[in-house]
């Protein structure tokens, strides 16, 4: 089972020694080696996996353990606690002057995502932080990196200065500089050339550089996804400029992330930020203690409700539960929720959220994609069907309208009925449950009514895998 | 032992040496680090093994990998009765040859068609350095005489269509861009019509970077695929898997994943001129019978050499002799 997430593991490791009673040394051992290895897998570089297994180790040994009738979950207690003083015990929030502009300095290896993050955390922080942001480009080095930015800068309404590639980076940023307080700008985000931090030559510039603009912060980027080299790369960094905060890109992808509890253990930078796709808003703040949690497989609830609150008004929300729980749920409803979860980001990044479900969903094929047909065959409705459903579900004349106006197959628009339908009864069971049933299901321990456990899709036919959520 | 010996055979030319200045940038001695644990342990004990396997955990070679490497090291019979550690190294390069090879020649050459058009399709998650291998590929293709066509299959990144133009024009071969193109496909599509009509030796086609979790993006990869291989008779001729040396474990779940929607023929390492080690595609190479082809190490075109076993084995243990720790 090699692709197995770290909390699946430690839950695994743990599941066995959770309600057997007394343990002994030897069930401990099994448990930490068990958790080692995991550790390990997940890239956490190799010496920190060391110390946090021998104090791991020592305190589940202690009597509170040993003597417990529960001792698997005083295991769990003591993992989730260490691992949470592992990855700092709270958020540390960015550093922005209370007036004047403040600097923000990007920089990491080259590949770890800082043009992307530039405009992420300028669209971030102007929204957040009510800033007036300003980006530079002084990556002269890579070939059209300054275009990228100015590309993203255009996405987003927002300005990049640049001098071309030309200009030395040293000349760009204090130009730059002048530029954002003749402009009255008060963010100023630099973006720096990826470079090796055994380039002494590149470092240097990386010096010079923070010497000519004092930056609030220096933030390094780093891809979720490295390996053991990640503590040595930002001990490089940091000793010569004085990290003051990382950025983790790329936690999109499925990597287990490690490298988060490394850097952070090993050089105490604090991680601030982290990147969770490729579209402009997808940036959150660093929660460690809501990343411990995730890594034990308690879900980040906090993250999701955040996220969900950013998206739905409150008053709105409780309509659209009554409405669920009668069943009057139309197309328009459905579509007006299509809209709001694609502006809160990817439907599986999200699932992945909620307690109980990060295992689950790993398989479920969840293709973004259907939303765009699903909202054309919608969209190829009348306003009378959109607000009946049944309407469509007797007619195979309005199907094939419907079809044939979106340039779906008439397959699909079945499919988008039948599911339809189907949710529309989860969703009224779903609304209906007690909290006992609820609890079951954010467990894991009871599927959600009507709804089956998926499994990896086999076929490779166009429709098979049908509308999945 | 015998494999071993061939390599050291192999004669010394200009571009292992090129190789080598790359990776030595830190080093202060190939197999360093091997030589320090070795010779700060008297005997061939668990200790020892335990110091070995944090070797190779932190060089990223697999977790997989390593725990049944060591306990193949332990069982080997040539170990047996051996109570210098020391001696333990011969064995140990000898092994790690074995487990690259297999027992079979790897080919790292690429499967270039004779009078007929090639094409390669570069693949790989963000920021591994794709653009960049390419037209290192393509200035390497180019001074052999070929023909070559780039095809800026990177619809979706800002900024990646103007990234492999500047490249085309310093290297001076073509390119293929579609002007607000959404569907990478249509423009591998006409790149190979391109190609097959103006007679090209070789088109290099580049992607945007994705995640191999990510279930749309790889299904437009499967896309690009077919159509390569419905234009061109046995296309796309090379699959390349870009891999950045400084990924961890996650490189394993992205070889798994893209081999499932294309059919990678090989892995290129890139930027091996830094501290990483880029371990994890000898636990590729172990799981899923991957040859590495090229490694990338630098920033310029010509910073790009063909895969030397010798020298990459011995660049996973660079350190100092007395440097035990770090």
């Amino acid at each position: 089972m090699p692709f197995e997430n770290l909390s699946e593991k430690i839950q695994y490791s743990l599941r066995k020694l959770t309600g057997r009673g007394k343990v002994n040394e030897k069930d401990i051992d099994d448990a930490m080696r068990e958790i080692r290895v995991s550790l390990l897998e997940a890239d956490v570089n190799y010496k920190i996996v060391k110390e946090f297994i021998n104090e791991v180790k020592e305190l589940a040994l202690g009597e509170r353990v040993m003597k417990s009738l529960t001792p698997g979950d005083q295991v769990v207690k003591i993992v989730y606690e260490e691992l949470i003083k592992l990855m700092g015990d709270e958020a540390v929030p960015i550093n922005l002057k209370k007036s004047g502009t403040s600097i923000v300095l990007m920089v990491g290896l080259q590949g770890s995502g800082k043009t992307t993050h530039v405009g992420k955390l300028a669209n971030y922080l102007r929204k957040n932080n009510k800033c007036k942001p300003l980006m530079i480009a002084a990556d002269v080095y890579r070939p059209a990196a300054i275009n990228q930015l100015v590309t993203i800068g255009k996405q987003l309404d927002i300005e990049v200065f640049q001098m071309g590639i030309l200009a030395k980076p040293q000349a760009i940023v204090k130009n730059g500089l002048d530029y954002a307080k003749e402009k009255g700008y008060n963010l100023v985000l630099i973006d720096t050339a990826g470079r090796l931090a055994i380039d002494e030559v590149l470092m240097q510039e990386l010096v010079e550089i923070k010497q000519i603009v004092n930056p609030d912060e220096i933030l390094l980027t780093v891809d979720a996804m490295t390996g053991q080299d990640a503590v040595n790369v930002a001990m490089k960094f940091h000793e010569k400029l004085g990290i003051t905060g990382c950025l983790l890109t790329k936690l999109d992808s499925d990597t287990r992330g490690g490298a988060a509890l490394s850097i952070r253990y090993m050089t105490k930078i604090p991680i601030k930020f982290t990147g969770l796709g490729e579209k402009m808003d997808e940036i959150d703040v660093f929660h460690p203690e809501r990343m411990a949690k995730r890594i034990l497989g308690m879900g980040d609830v906090l993250t999701f409700i955040e996220k969900a609150q950013a998206s739905f008004d409150e008053e709105e929300a409780m309509k659209m539960a009554e409405k669920m729980q009668a069943g009057r749920f139309t197309y328009n409803d459905f579509l007006d929720q299509i809209k709001k979860i694609k502006k809160m980001g990817s439907i599986k990044g999200l699932l992945g959220l909620i307690p109980g479900l990060g295992s689950q969903i790993k398989n479920l094929d969840i293709d973004e994609k259907k939303f765009v047909y699903i909202e054309a065959l919608i969209g190829s409705m009348t306003k009378e069907e959109r607000n009946n459903p049944d309407l469509i579900n007797k007619s195979h004349a309005r199907k094939s309208r419907i079809a044939n106006g979106s340039g779906r197959s008439y397959q699909e628009i079945n499919q988008l009925t039948k599911q339809f339908e189907t949710m529309r009864a989860q969703m009224k069971s779903l609304m209906n449950m007690d909290e006992d049933q609820m609890e079951k299901v954010s467990k894991g321990q009871a599927p959600i009514p009507g709804m089956k456990p998926s499994k990896p899709k086999k076929g490779k036919g166009k429709n098979k895998g049908g509308f999945r959520f | 032992m015998g494999l071993f010996d061939i390599f050291k055979k192999k004669k010394q030319n200009d571009t292992s040496k090129k190789y080598e200045l790359g990776m030595k940038k830190t080093r202060q001695g190939l197999m360093g680090k091997l030589k320090a644990i070795l010779s700060g342990h008297k005997e061939i004990d668990e200790d020892l093994f335990d110091d070995l396997t944090d070797a190779f955990i932190m060089a990223d070679i697999g977790v997989e990998t390593t725990l049944d490497f060591i306990e193949a090291l332990k069982e080997d019979e040539r170990v047996e009765g051996l109570t210098n550690a020391e001696d333990l190294q011969p064995i140990i390069v000898d092994k790690m040859f074995e487990l690259y090879l297999k027992g079979e020649i790897v080919n790292n050459n690429f499967n270039l068609q004779k009078n007929d058009l090639s094409v390669f399709l570069f693949v790989g998650v963000n920021g591994v350095g794709k653009t960049t291998t390419i037209a290192k590929i393509a200035y390497r293709l180019k001074k052999e005489g070929k023909k070559i066509l780039l095809a800026a299959g990177d619809t979706f990144r800002a900024g990646a269509v103007d990234q492999l133009e500047v490249w085309a024009n310093r290297v001076g071969v073509d390119i293929v861009i579609k002007k607000g193109a959404t569907d990478p496909s249509s423009v591998i599509y006409e790149a190979v019509q391109k190609a097959k009509q103006e007679k090209y030796d070789v088109l290099l086609c580049d992607t945007a970077g994705r995640l191999q979790n990510k279930t749309n993006l790889m299904k437009e990869l499967e896309k690009m695929n077919r159509v390569i291989a419905r234009e061109v008779e046995n296309g796309p001729h090379e699959t390349i898997l870009v891999i950045d040396a400084t990924t961890g474990q996650n490189g394993l779940s992205q070889a798994e994943a893209f081999m499932e929607v294309t059919n990678i023929t090989g892995v290129i390492l890139t930027k091996l001129d830094g501290t990483s080690k880029g371990g994890i595609v000898l636990a590729i190479r172990d799981k899923y019978n991957l040859p590495i082809k090229m490694v990338g190490l630098g920033e310029k075109m010509e910073d790009l050499e063909y895969f030397d076993l010798e020298d990459y084995i011995g660049g996973l243990f660079i350190g100092s002799e007395d440097d035990t720790d770090a």
